[in-house]
Order: C-alpha cells, then sequence, then structure tokens
C-alpha cells in the first residue's frame, strides 16, 4: 500500500491564532481514516488545507501525489465529497443530479451519459431516474449520493458524519459500500462527532487545539485509554 | 397515575403517517429515551406532547390534564427543549433566561436552585450573545430555560445531536441531578448508545413503536447467539459470512462484524466452525469472539422482523 495522503508539521494561523499546529500524519491508498476533533480543535481547518479549499500558513501536504500549496486545483479534481446534511439536490431528479455533479467535476457529456446509464443500473435506480430525489427512501439516497461522489473516480472521498441520524440498518448499509470502495482502493476520510461512526474506521487521528494528540487503530485507542468505547476515549483525551 | 399518558396516537401529514396508533405511558421521575433515527416519528410525537400540534386520532395526558382540553394549563407545567435551537440568538445568555422566566410570571430567583448547576456553568459567558455560544453552552442555556419556571414535565428533543461526547455526557449528568426534583423526562435520540442512560426506552422506526422495556429488558430479549468477528478484507468477510450455513444475519459492527446464528449450540461450537468455515475461505488475521447484544442489536433485529 502506497501513501496517498501525506502532511508534515501542516500549520494554519489567523493572526495570533493557530488553528492547526504542525501536524504530520499519513493516510494509506484504500485506508478508511477517522478524523476526529471536538468542536473548534482545527479539523475544519485542516480538512479545508487538505482539499485545496485553504493556503497552508506553513508545514507540507500532498494529497494523491500534488501538493496543496501549488497545485490545490490538481488536488481538487481528484477528491471526492458526501456528507449526510447535503449532498444531492432534492428537487432534481436522479438522473439531473448525476448530470449536474458530473458537469460540476468536469467530465464530458459523453462521458456523464456513459456513467449515468452504469451508475443507474448498478444501483438497479434505472425505474427512478426521473423521479425527484426527495421521492426516494433514504437508504437509496445515500447510495446515490456515494455513487456520485465517486463519479469522476476520485482517489479520496471526504464523509462528513456520513450516517448521522439514520437508522442502524441502513447505516449497515452504507458502511457496506464505504467497505466494497475501500476494497477497491478508494481511501475514505472521514469527519464526525459520532463515535459509533468513528468505531467503523481503520485508523483514527483526534486533535485537541490544532494538534494531533492521538493516532492509532480504535481497538489499540481504547486499549491505550482503558475504555468500553470510541466515546469514552474521546472524552478522556478531550479532558485531558 | 402515570404523568405522560399518550393513547393510540394517530397523525398524518398528507399521504404520510408520522404516528400509527402508538400508545404508551411514563411514570413519575423516570427518565424515558425514544430512540430512533430520523423519520421515526419522534418530534411529531414531542410537538402533540408540547400542545404544539393537534394528533388526528387518539389523544395525550399530561399529570391528567387533556392534551388538546387543557393545553395552557399542561404549558405551565412542561418544559420543552426542541431539537432546533431556539432561544433568542440576539439577546444574551441572561436576557434569555430572564426572558423565559418573566413569560412563565417567574423570576431567574425563584427557582435559581434547580438551574444552579447547570447555570453556574455557563454564568461567566452570561453577557455573550446566545447566538456566540458553542454547542455545548447552548444546549446548557436550552435546558435552563426549559427549566426557570419548574416544570413537572420535561420534554428533550435530541438534545445531543451536533454536540461533541464530552457535552453530551456532561447533559445526562445534568438529567440524573434533576431527578431529585422529582420532574418526569422524555428524551429522544438517534444514538442507540444512549439508551442505557435511560430508565425505560421505546425503539421507534417509521412512527410504531418496536418494544419497549428498560435498556437491559431489550438486551436480554435478543435470544440468539451473537458472535464479533474480524478478518483484515472486512467486506469479504461479511459477503461470506453471509451464506455460510447456520448464520441467521451479519453486518458490520465498529471493528468487528457481528455474527446473529440462527440456533444455541452447546459449548464453543458456533466459533470452532466460524473458524473452520472463515479459514477454508481464506481469511487472514481471523479474531472471533462472544459479543453482547446491545440496544442497536436489538434494533436491527427488530426491523428486520
Amino acid at each position: 500500500m502506497s501513501t496517498i495522503i501525506s502532511t508534515d508539521k501542516l500549520t494554519k494561523t489567523f493572526g495570533a491564532f493557530t488553528a492547526v499546529n504542525a501536524i504530520s500524519f499519513d493516510v494509506m491508498e484504500g485506508e478508511i481514516f477517522g478524523f476526529l476533533g471536538a468542536n473548534g480543535a482545527g479539523k475544519t481547518t485542516a480538512l479545508k488545507m487538505l482539499t485545496g479549499l485553504l493556503t497552508p500558513s506553513s508545514g507540507k501536504a500532498t494529497v494523491a501525489g500534488f501538493d496543496v500549496w501549488k497545485q490545490p486545483e490538481q488536488v481538487k479534481q481528484r477528491i471526492g465529497y458526501m456528507s449526510q446534511k447535503f449532498s444531492l439536490y432534492e428537487d432534481l431528479t436522479v438522473r439531473e443530479n448525476i448530470r449536474l455533479f458530473g458537469g460540476i467535476y468536469g467530465l464530458s457529456m459523453p462521458i456523464i451519459r456513459e456513467k449515468t446509464t452504469s451508475l443507474l443500473h448498478k444501483l438497479e435506480l434505472e425505474p427512478e431516474a426521473d423521479k425527484l430525489v426527495k421521492s426516494l427512501p433514504l437508504g437509496w439516497k445515500q447510495k446515490l449520493a456515494f455513487s456520485v461522489a465517486l463519479l469522476h473516480d476520485p482517489r479520496i472521498v471526504f464523509l462528513d458524519e456520513p450516517t448521522s441520524g439514520v437508522d442502524p440498518l441502513t447505516r449497515r448499509q452504507f458502511w457496506e459500500l464505504i467497505y466494497e470502495a475501500a476494497h477497491q482502493g478508494v481511501t475514505l476520510m472521514v469527519t464526525t462527532h459520532y463515535m459509533e461512526e468513528a468505531e467503523y474506521c481503520n485508523r483514527l487521528s483526534m486533535m485537541v487545539d490544532g494538534r494531533i494528540v492521538a493516532l492509532d487503530t480504535p481497538g489499540a485507542l481504547k486499549n491505550q485509554y482503558q475504555a468500553r468505547n470510541m466515546d469514552e476515549v474521546f472524552r478522556k483525551i478531550a479532558r485531558g | 397515575m402515570p404523568v405522560i399518558e399518550v393513547q393510540q396516537l394517530s397523525k398524518f401529514y398528507g399521504q404520510l403517517q408520522a404516528l400509527d396508533n402508538q400508545s404508551f405511558q411514563v411514570e413519575k421521575g423516570e427518565i424515558f429515551g425514544l430512540i430512533g433515527p430520523d423519520g421515526a416519528g419522534k418530534t411529531t410525537l414531542f410537538r402533540i406532547l408540547a400542545t404544539l400540534l393537534l394528533p388526528d386520532q387518539g389523544h395525550t395526558r399530561i399529570c391528567g390534564l387533556d392534551g388538546v382540553k387543557d393545553y395552557k394549563k399542561i404549558r405551565q407545567i412542561l418544559g420543552y427543549m426542541p431539537g432546533k435551537f431556539s432561544l433568542y440568538q440576539d439577546l444574551t445568555v441572561e436576557e434569555n433566561l430572564e426572558f423565559f422566566a418573566a413569560v412563565f410570571g417567574s423570576s431567574i430567583r425563584e427557582n435559581y436552585e434547580l438551574i444552579a448547576p447547570i447555570y453556574s456553568q455557563i454564568a461567566p459567558f452570561k453577557d455573550r450573545r446566545a447566538g456566540a455560544l458553542s454547542g455545548g453552552m447552548k444546549q446548557k442555556l436550552a435546558l435552563c430555560c426549559a427549566l426557570i419556571h419548574r416544570p413537572e414535565v420535561l420534554l428533550l428533543d435530541e438534545p445531543g445531536t451536533g454536540v461533541d461526547p464530552v457535552s453530551r455526557q456532561e447533559f445526562w449528568e445534568m438529567l440524573a441531578g434533576l431527578r431529585q426534583f422529582g420532574i418526569t423526562m422524555l428524551v429522544s435520540t438517534p444514538n442507540m448508545d444512549e439508551a442505557e442512560l435511560c430508565h425505560r426506552v421505546a425503539l421507534m422506526q417509521n412512527g410504531r413503536i418496536m418494544a419497549i422495556d428498560t435498556p437491559e429488558g431489550i438486551t436480554a430479549d435478543f435470544g440468539h447467539p451473537l458472535y464479533a468477528v474480524r478478518a483484515s478484507d472486512m467486506y469479504r468477510l461479511i459477503q461470506d459470512l453471509r451464506s455460510m450455513d447456520g448464520v441467521q444475519d451479519c453486518y458490520a459492527f465498529g471493528e468487528y462484524a457481528h455474527v446473529k446464528m440462527e440456533s444455541v449450540i452447546a459449548g464453543n461450537q458456533h466459533q470452532e466452525k466460524l473458524r473452520s468455515f472463515l479459514q477454508t475461505n481464506g481469511h487472514e488475521k481471523i479474531d472471533i469472539k462472544v459479543a453482547a447484544p446491545t440496544i442497536e442489536d436489538c434494533f436491527i433485529s427488530y426491523i428486520k422482523s
């Protein structure tokens, strides 16, 4: 397995405030990596740098082989994004959503048409192709949203609280899609407040006050902090 | 007499049935949890109990008062914390609290003992506008405002949503602290792991309550051997286990997959069979252990049955 994300003392300051303080970590190809932290810990700032939306103050980061500082546009073309709260346009049809996101990701019309056909077939959504997304059951919406995030064959998909508020069965079905993508070599970066989601990641990092203070597998973190679950690990780390 | 009574309650939004003929009761001093995902009907139920929405069928009673006829009296004895932050963002912490006390003809001083342990944590920020508070502090302020008229019943709709585990645990500790005042609490959450913090819970899905019991009672009812299994390729592991004889269900569960067996077999025969099956199918780094069913396992079983 090769490294797909690598940061070296990545730092972002806003005036006198250091939001991200010299974080260094690597993520491997095909890994499901949880990026955790309390509100205000610096998670969002770090992710904005990794997705080419914010220029670092100092330090280095490469994502899918590109430097986030010098080549943010190349980085953006190789990443996908999905969140439970916002992913698809509810007032557009299934087909329209695919076309919209295909266009945003810069795919040509022939490729969008081809991808639409194969995606509808794979998800067995052909009968629903011209229905509004809001009329679909939640589980189908999620599958579609995740597939749309993968439309341009990104190397990495960022998932923001991908399964918050959904029932346990739908959550399982969604994690299986994530496992399948990882199995095929896509890297998943998961950010969440919900430790029940964190438990599913291969490795986790925890940010406190701009620094990564813990990074390991969920099992190793539970051992290290003598905790029953990740909720307890989070509390022990965040409370200091 | 139960403090909260829900009898054969139904509510439709157009074609959609948000609540389907549901009944339950909550006793005085209980912390009763409504556990279910978005769309289960939790918020609809709260709005009806809070006299903000009329049911289509059935009725509710709070401390013996009818939810429709006696709505004004109910509002005097009810504290309601909606899921969405609903305080005045442009008022300060203290102004919000004064406002809600005044609306109920009370004052902060009159009921201060009730909110003291909670309010003392946000008092250093009493001159800050509510809109500028962190998620955890907003939640504490909202709880103070819902308590300031000394209600007998507290309705808390998803208080843990959007706050980190530290604030969530502090919040549950505060609720436990309120029991000494005899307040009855109905709390909703989509997080199955919060069920164990309640005295009794109702598991809800699609407008229906699938089970009502103590958290221990629900997990004791699971009725099947359950194992936690992991291997190096989780995607293939789950696919393979579903095809194995004797396996009723298999699904991801954190770092492990949970395997629910069809029937009980003596000793550790299940484990041996699982191991040899996985070895035959070329899995590596196999780890198998007995798992205690959680509320989440039970919830999945109820959905599927």
